[in-house]
């Protein structure tokens, strides 16, 4: 239960090609997100997958079965979405039963789901409460419970973080995490946030413009990208980008290395700065340094005694350094 | 949202009112059309057969036509020039801080929900009449004579009842516009040393005037057929004094069984009415887009 | 910015406001105050009317003589049948439109407005004839399909305004938790548009109870509501003043106050969202 297949699925609208003839395997069971700038197609593929929208071209398999024409509602998915979507003239408990109720389950079977989910989630005080009156996380724990009352096959989450707090994102991430390892159901997870997506996923999936840049593992993508795209993506504070003469001698047209990936020191050094802005967190510290290959940023671990306009050796770790060719790509 | 079946489903739902409406104006419309070019009276069921033009001939050539052209168009102009310049000073005053403002705007709203027989009634008995309505008293009050309104003026005492009906939606439209007016806007123009005046006629008329362009148009489709204050107040007359076009048409074809000449004069009705409708379509198309 | 106004200007607007306000609603008040006089007093001056005696009989008299109830069900009957009808028919196709939207969604919204533009002695004739050949003329059922036909383009586009506010995440969730297209609408859709539905109702009623063409053509006796029982007033006799109060009073005062309500949706239905 849970296999989604997409064989060269494809998306138009009208003349325009959102996503280019495109395969995935979703494995039974696992955590996949996507990930990938904003308009890239995220929210079209999902909901290509949830039969919302049509696809142009290509095959959806769910379980094997083939699902491309199928609606919405016979797909065995449940989906989570960005703005909760609860329905706001029913009590907590109705949201939750209505999937249930659409299904013609009995009243013994949905008390009892009700109950289940909701003690699951933290909701039993809340069941005879209106949407409008919870708050952010409350809701979106609501929208999970309308989901997993319905035993899906895969849930399908479209940025259901993007709305709450910064605080609360990083709780709800980690609840959504407990909540498939205690489930194991599929999870489709789609965000534009690689934070999300390097702690939440067994699989992340790259996309950029409707195409995929490179499926594996968060550290699969982080030690290895695949193209230049893929290595500034992944990755926070982005990885620096240096072309000309200095990625030369490494043989390549781009070199890239991340900003953890260089040593800094006021005395010695590969290449010579001057600090421009920097940022003293305690726990790190962000240097954005002024060089001749132009602003690179460098990531220490704890307090590093120097200031604006300071000058600095920078030398990157060369284990860790990653080589392009001129069209993008890893080397 | 959208999948063929979805598609197909919204399909099959616009289709009963799509079909509705279409029948409701193309087959009757359809109808007048083709009696327009009949001969036609119900009075001479036997002598019906086609004319050509006649029937467009003896409407468009009769004096009455003119007669009903000009007085719509006094109508309608007259109507729209009261309520507007009417409504925009009434809204300005319903927008200052004033003690019990909901219960102003509720009293200059009430015309607007009173039908149109009811008010044609009141002001023709109450206020008109030259023996016992109000006017009559206020003259007699001052040393004048009465003035028989609907026999003297007839067209203008229309007017009025129509304007009086139509003065709360044009004030209503109008404030709504003005309150949605960022005070900010306001705010920085007197900042730049705008005195009251100029705020008025470069920020707050500029905003106003879209709200008055769709005041015009609505008003102007509602107005063209006034009928039911002309048949319970004048019947058109004294004469024809204040027949309009919409009160012609209903003459002829309905107290002179002309179905006919009736189906051409509705049809210059509408031609009438499209040409406004046009302008109005467009307004309104153009504000779907935002 | 609220900013303080003198308490002078205050007074002096407040006076201003509050005389014109009188003025406009001057003629149903007097409406009112003549319906509780006996035709005696109707008639005499202003001050005599104000100071002579107050009485209900002008009212027990209306409906004795005129069978007043019956119109006043005929306008309850039509106003709300047409419009109940005009929303059955609508509510679809307004779903249709807000979430299904298409390339010609916005001609088509055009189009169904630009019947509402045609003007109805354009129709008049045939509609007349079809009536009388048809056995609709005086009759509930014929005045509810004409009043339903003539405010369908209005309910529908005041449907549409409210449904588009409506995000259609909401409707995606349910059809992702397996509600078909029936269920979407009835639980879904129309709970969560109820305001508006309500508001829609309330102003096409309003319209129809007042609608005054179709009603006084196509009826005479039997299915004739209150605009076409207050015309027969027109050519009285005898004294009649109080009564035709009492009359006009009753006809308008259940859609005075439903139309205070509805002041706001007002604007919003008859400029078609033009004017919000
Ligand atoms: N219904 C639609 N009609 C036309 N274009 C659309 C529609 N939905 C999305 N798009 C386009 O498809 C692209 C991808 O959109 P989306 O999948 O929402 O991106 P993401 O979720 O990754 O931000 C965007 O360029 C967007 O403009
Ligand atoms: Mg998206």
């Amino acid at each position: 239960m849970g296999q989604i297949e997409l064989k060269g699925v494809t998306k138009r609208f009208g003349d325009v090609e959102v996503i280019p003839p495109l395969d995935l395997h979703i494995g039974e069971g696992e955590f996949v997100v996507f990930v990938g700038p904003s308009g890239c197609g995220k929210s079209t593929l999902l909901r290509l997958i949830a039969g919302l929208e049509d696809v142009s071209g290509g095959h959806i398999e769910i379980d094997g079965q083939d699902a491309t024409d199928l609606p919405p509602a016979k797909r065995s998915l449940a989906m989570v979405f960005q703005s909760y979507a609860l329905y706001p003239h029913m009590s907590v408990r109705k949201n939750i039963a209505f999937p249930l109720k659409m299904a013609k389950a009995d009243q013994a079977t949905i008390d009892a789901k009700i109950e289940n989910a909701a003690r699951i989630l933290n909701l039993t005080d809340y069941l005879h409460r209106r949407p409008g009156q919870l708050s952010g996380g409350q809701r979106q724990r609501v929208a999970i419970g309308r989901a997993i009352v319905r035993e899906p096959a895969a849930f399908l989450f479209d940025e259901p973080l993007s709305n709450l707090d910064a605080a609360l994102r990083v709780n709800m991430r980690l609840e959504i995490s407990e909540l498939h390892q205690k489930l194991k159901t599929t999870m489709v997870y789609v965000t534009h946030d690689q934070v999300e997506a390097m702690t939440m996923a067994d699989k992340i999936v790259v996309l950029h413009a409707g195409v995929i840049e490179q499926v594996g593992s968060p550290l699969e993508l982080y030690r290895s990208p695949r193209n230049k795209f893929v290595a500034g993506f992944i990755g926070s504070p982005k990885m620096n980008f240096v072309e000309g003469p200095e990625a030369a001698k490494h043989n390549a047209h781009t070199i890239g290395i991340r900003p953890e990936h260089i040593n800094v020191s006021a005395t010695e050094g590969a290449w010579k700065g001057t600090v421009g802005v920097s940022e003293h967190l305690g726990s790190d510290t962000f240097l954005h340094v002024d060089t001749e290959f132009g602003l690179i940023n460098v990531r220490g671990d704890g307090e590093i005694d120097l200031h604006s306009g300071d000058s600095v050796w920078l030398s990157p770790d060369l284990s860790q350094l990653h080589k392009f060719d001129a069209a993008g790509l890893a080397i | 949202m959208s999948t063929q079946a979805s598609r197909a489903a919204a399909r099959l739902m616009i289709s009963p009112s799509v079909i509705l409406l279409f029948l409701w104006m193309a087959v009757p419309l359809g109808m007048t059309l083709w009696f327009s070019f009949q001969r036609y009276n119900l009075l001479m069921p036997g002598q019906t057969g086609f004319v050509g033009f006649q029937n467009y001939e003896y409407f468009l050539t009769d004096p009455a036509f003119f007669t009903a052209l000009w007085n719509t168009l006094f109508l309608v102009g007259g109507v729209l020039l009261i309520t507007i310049i009417g409504g925009m000073l009434l809204a300005l005053l319903l927008d200052q801080a004033i003690f019990g403002q909901g219960i102003v705007r509720v009293l200059v709203i009430a015309p607007f929900f009173v039908m149109p027989t009811v008010s044609a009634l009141v002001w023709k008995n109450f206020f008109f009449n030259p023996v016992n309505g109000i006017f009559a008293y206020i003259a007699h009050f001052f040393g004048f004579p009465a003035y028989d309104f609907l026999a003297q003026a007839p067209l203008l005492s229309i007017t009025l009842i129509v304007a009086w009906q139509w003065l709360p939606f044009a004030t209503l439209i109008l404030l709504t516009a003005l309150q949605s007016l960022d005070s900010e806007q306001l705010e920085a123009a007197e900042m730049d040393g705008a005195s009251i005046w100029s705020r008025f006629i470069y920020i707050m008329v500029p905003h106003l005037s879209r709200a008055a362009t769709v005041v015009i148009l609505i008003q102007t489709i509602f107005l063209l057929s006034t009928f039911a204050e002309i048949l319970v107040t004048t019947n058109g007359g004294p004469g024809i004094a204040s027949t309009t076009l919409t009160y012609l048409v209903y003459v002829q074809s309905l107290l002179q069984f002309d179905v006919g000449g009736g189906a051409a004069g509705g049809i210059v009705a509408v031609i009438l009415a499209n040409i406004v409708a046009i302008f109005l379509m467009r307004m309104i198309g153009k504000n779907l887009e935002t | 910015m609220a900013r303080k106004t003198s308490n002078r200007r205050k007074l002096v607007m407040t006076i201003l406001a509050w005389s014109v306000g009188f003025v406009i609603f001057f003629p149903i008040l007097w409406t009112i105050i003549l319906s509780f006089k006996t035709e005696g007093d109707a008639i005499k001056t202003p001050l005599q009317v104000l100071t002579s005696h107050w009485t209900f009989e002008s009212y027990t008299l209306v409906q004795e003589r005129s069978n007043y109830f019956r119109h006043f069900m005929n306008s309850v009957v039509i106003s709300f049948g047409s419009v109940i009808l005009a929303l059955i028919i609508g509510i679809p196709s307004a779903w249709a439109m807000a979430f299904v939207p298409g390339k010609r969604t916005k001609d088509v919204l055009m189009w169904m407005l630009s019947t509402k533009m045609m003007p109805a002695v354009g129709v008049l004739v045939p509609i007349y004839l079809m009536f009388r050949d048809w056995g609709l003329l005086d009759t509930r059922t014929g005045l509810i399909i004409v009043l339903c036909l003539m405010n369908l383009p209005i309910v529908i586009w005041m449907l549409y305004t409210y449904f588009k506010e409506i995000p259609s995440e909401i409707l995606e969730a349910a059809r992702m938790d397996g509600a078909g297209l029936r269920s979407e609408i009835l639980y879904v859709l129309t709970p969560m548009a109820i305001p508006g539905i309500a508001s829609t109702l309330l102003l096409n009623v309003i319209l129809s109870w007042n609608e005054a063409f179709w009603t006084l053509n196509l009826t005479a006796a039997k299915a004739a509501p209150l605009t076409a029982f207050i015309a027969a007033y027109s050519s009285p006799e005898g004294l009649f003043y109080a009564k035709l109060s009492a009359a006009s009073t009753l006809a308008i005062a259940p859609i005075l106050i439903l139309g205070w309500f509805s002041q706001k949706q007002l604007v919003r239905g008859l400029t078609f969202g033009a004017v919000k």
